[in-house]
């Protein structure tokens, strides 16, 4: 990129105003950190502070670097795609995938081993869960709704990501949010909500970024070249509007300073639960679910160079699945002081959305008709296939779960973790890796991937753990829920809590080896895809029909 | 050309999607959430609810700051093996001061909404700073940190202000003597303690963790703690009242 | 407005209403002159370029 700098370079609009925008940001940020209440606060206003200087140097040496004409729309008929966002999200993704499963994996095992938890504040259950939590669906999942949402909407579109610096803004805007929630757990910093840990001011800054990539998204879209939006892009569009209301809603907060990490939130009590619980479990059905259809709808047909089953299906699909999946929220609050109404619609709502959900299933699994050989051949294929099977399953097993007799037995047990695994191992990180297989090639202009080998030894010991996983979780969940209201002849309750907490020990440990097989599964993953980018093959070599022009 | 010409409207024109995506998500939300905040149910109070105590604010933040939502519960469900292993079910008004509410979804550990005065502060310690010296086979963290952590509460009168300007019935007599009030409570013996008594119906007046020299986050956890379920008296408690 | 109303409202109006949204939902997936341009977005992800 050692172009020589013309005479006439100027600075865009953009350009500067970015930059005086993050040198306001640092001076802000400063003053902030000097006049903090806590060093914790302090520290998270001097890493604003820095990130905001690395932001204003980085657009200068950028403007150095390049050509005094903006960046063509389109070289020689083709759209000039813009990848190189892509590319940070799909290697950040692999990173804090890894990163996500590891914390995981060292929770199970501190329930296995509580003197794990080395009784210091950073090290704790209490802090490290929501660190888990965060990094799989936001940091992980995230990444990868980025990566793959900025390289479907331009190849369904054929025209170049809108903004210069916007989709850079919105990629590294978004993993600078991640280390701000992350690093804001392990010092105490949290609000509590579950899946909405982080404080006032990291969502403050997660809702510009997130207005961006909105705006980036709707100005492809206005971009394209085709005549028609690919049923791909109304997921992410609901996933993107959808996420930006529930988190307006359920961060609705008063911070007691600017000097303060520390805030309340305006909702209390019955309200609270209700909101937060429309945000919960809306997180689930536009982020892990909308999202990651979308990627199915794109990569699986394009895997499997076929195109969808059914568009009709897609069409009613869509907009079934997102008006009803939000009213399931109270599902997750059934017994509870919430109204009876309230729970009932809930459990209803919860097990219509049985239907579209399988409706999609059926549409990524059909998909595969008349190709299902490529099954034995591709494994990258085959994950995606066996992601749509465990969304099935995890969809089936969701509403059964949001019947208030069996929610009444599975309520606050594992099983509620087992079944968001069954979801979030299965469905969400099994799609990802599928996205991540395909994508790394494509990207990188590489012929194929480094070795299918590795990619089947990550399939099978990944699918062993999913099963250690959710198997465990079944069985410790149901029993302690019998454990918990088994009663004795005599009418009392047969069981202490303990006694009921020190059962769980055996399937807690066998929790933690599956998840420790699903941790060597990605670390397999991303030796593979290091050895990808690292390959010589570039493309041309072998022609493949999918190859991306470089950029 | 007929309308249908136009049949397109949502695979063209993506602010068209946008409304109606918006829309349609929407209605579920709003159905379940507005009502809450005007039916008599949920927005009833129950007499012996108060606002929190300074002191068991600063405990309430520092349970929120270590996490313990993530393996107890505040929730107790009208089911006859909780109510007989944990107290009566939890109304809507007793969690009606909780900003944000504490109920859990997960049961690690046991329920937590009526553990006020179910042990001792001498076995709260114990068990905080080390779980299985009272309870061997416990898989609860250790938090000696607590007793060790001189509690930093010079803005609790700055929390309690935000939270009134949310609704939660302090006095501005109540934050004015926040500092005073908090310091009262971990001392029994004190003039102020009297004092806050009168502001916080049902407060308790003990040195929690059992370290006079110093207000430690144990004292101010413990408070918390001792003082959950404890407001409302169910002797005079209606059932038919509020029915849910 | 007490909870009553508000769930006879819900249960006729709001349950015909909700009926017809999703009659339209369909009678638009499945009106066969729309046929033709489904099959061609769903060709899209295919496009080489």
């Amino acid at each position: 990129m050692a172009q020589q700098a013309s005479i006439n370079k100027t600075l865009t609009i953009g350009e500067g105003g970015t930059v005086i925008a993050f040198i306001a940001l640092a001076v802000f940020s400063i003053i902030v950190a000097a006049k903090a209440w806590t060093p914790e606060y302090a520290f998270h206003a001097y890493l604003f502070a820095a990130a905001s200087v690395a932001t204003v140097f980085a657009i200068f040496n950028r403007y150095f670097a390049r050509d005094a004409a903006p960046v063509p729309q389109e070289i020689d008929g083709k759209p000039n795609y813009n990848m190189g966002p892509i590319k940070f999200a799909t290697i950040a993704s692999v990173f804090w995938g890894i990163a996500g499963f590891t914390v995981g994996l060292i929770i199970a095992l501190q329930l296995a081993y509580p003197a794990l938890n080395f009784d210091l504040p950073w090290t704790n259950f209490g802090r490290l869960r929501p660190l888990h939590t965060s990094a799989v669906i936001f940091a992980f999942g995230g990444n990868v709704l980025l990566a793959t949402s900025f390289y479907v909407v331009q190849r369904t579109c054929h025209a170049r990501l809108a903004g210069d610096i916007a989709p850079w803004f919105v990629v590294l805007g978004y993993n600078f949010f991640i280390v701000i929630a992350g690093t804001g757990y392990l010092l105490g910093i949290t609000q509590s909500k579950e899946y909405a840990e982080p404080e006032w001011y990291a969502d403050l800054w997660l809702t510009v970024v997130w207005v961006a990539y909105l705006l980036v998204f709707l100005v492809t879209l206005w971009k394209r070249k085709e005549p028609h939006i690919y049923v791909a892009n109304w997921f992410y569009l609901a996933f993107i509007v959808t996420i930006a209301l529930l988190h307006l809603g359920n961060n609705a907060t008063i911070p007691v300073s600017i000097y303060s990490s520390k805030s309340y939130i305006v909702w209390s009590g019955v309200q609270d639960a209700m909101v937060q619980w429309w945000y919960g479990h809306n997180a689930v059905g536009f982020f892990l679910t909308a999202g990651f259809l979308a990627i199915m709808y794109y990569f699986i047909p394009k895997r499997a160079d076929r195109p969808v089953y059914s568009y009709r299906l897609s069409i009613v699909h869509f907009w079934a699945l997102i008006f009803i999946y939000i009213w399931a929220g109270p599902h997750h609050l059934h017994y509870t002081a919430l109204p009876d109404w309230a729970q009932t619609l809930g459990m209803v709502f919860s097990i219509i959305l049985w239907m579209p959900s399988w409706g999609g299933m059926i549409n990524g699994l059909m998909t595969l008709q008349g190709a299902w050989d490529k099954l034995r051949t591709d494994p990258v294929l085959r994950m995606m296939v066996v992601s749509v099977a465990f969304y099935g399953m995890s969809t089936f097993e969701g509403p059964l779960m949001s019947i208030k007799a069996v929610n009444s037995l599975s309520h606050y047990t594992d099983w509620t973790i087992g079944h968001v695994h069954s979801g979030a191992l299965g469905w969400v990180a099994y799609v990802s890796f599928g996205a991540i297989y395909c994508l790394v090639p494509w990207l990188w202009n590489r012929s194929r991937l480094y070795s299918l080998r590795l990619v089947n030894w990550h399939f099978w010991l990944s699918t062993l753990g999913i099963v250690l996983y959710i198997s465990a979780m079944w069985v410790s969940g149901i029993l302690q829920g019998l454990m918990w209201r088994a009663y004795t002849k005599l009418g009392f309750l047969e069981y202490s809590f303990i006694e009921t907490s020190e059962a769980m020990h055996p399937f807690y440990v066998i929790r933690a080896l599956g998840g420790a097989l699903f941790v060597i599964g990605s670390l397999i993953m991303a030796y593979n895809i290091w050895m990808t980018i690292r390959s010589p093959y570039a493309a041309g070599e072998a022609k493949r029909p999918q190859l991306v022009p470089a950029e | 050309m007929s309308v249908w010409a136009k049949h397109q409207i949502f695979e063209k024109n993506s602010i068209v999607l946008l409304i109606g995506i918006l829309i349609v998500v929407a209605i579920g939300g709003l159905v379940e959430i507005v009502p809450l905040f005007y039916l008599k149910s949920t927005i009833e109070k129950v007499e012996g609810m108060r606002p929190y105590t300074p002191l068991e604010l600063a405990g309430r933040d520092i349970y929120i700051r270590e996490g313990c939502y993530n393996c107890h519960s505040q929730m107790i469900r009208p089911l006859r093996d909780e109510v007989e292993r944990y107290g009566h079910y939890s109304l809507a008004a007793e969690s009606m001061y909780d900003h944000p509410f504490q109920w859990g979804s997960k049961r690690t550990g046991p329920d937590l909404a009526r553990v006020g005065g179910k042990y001792s502060d001498e076995w709260q310690r114990a068990h905080l700073a080390n779980p299985r010296s009272v309870v061997p086979g416990s898989i609860m963290p250790g938090y000696p940190f607590l007793a060790k952590t001189q509690l930093d509460a010079k803005n609790i009168a700055a929390n309690m202000k935000v939270l009134a300007l949310e609704g939660v019935p302090y006095t501005p007599d109540m934050i004015a003597k926040a500092e005073a009030d908090l310091v009262a409570q971990t001392d029994p013996d004190s003039a102020g303690a009297a004092e806050l008594a009168k502001r916080y119906p049902k407060a308790l007046s003990r040195d929690f963790d059992g370290n006079p020299g110093a207000i430690t986050e144990a004292d101010a956890l413990i408070a918390y703690l001792q003082m959950l379920g404890t407001l409302v008296d169910f002797k005079t408690y209606d059932k038919k009242a509020n029915v849910r | 407005m007490t909870y009553q109303t508000l769930a006879n409202f819900a249960q006729t109006w709001g349950l015909l209403g909700f009926m017809a949204l999703f009659g339209l939902v369909l009678f638009y997936a499945l009106r066969p002159s729309n046929k033709k341009m489904f099959d061609e977005a769903a060709r899209i992800p295919l496009e080489k370029d």
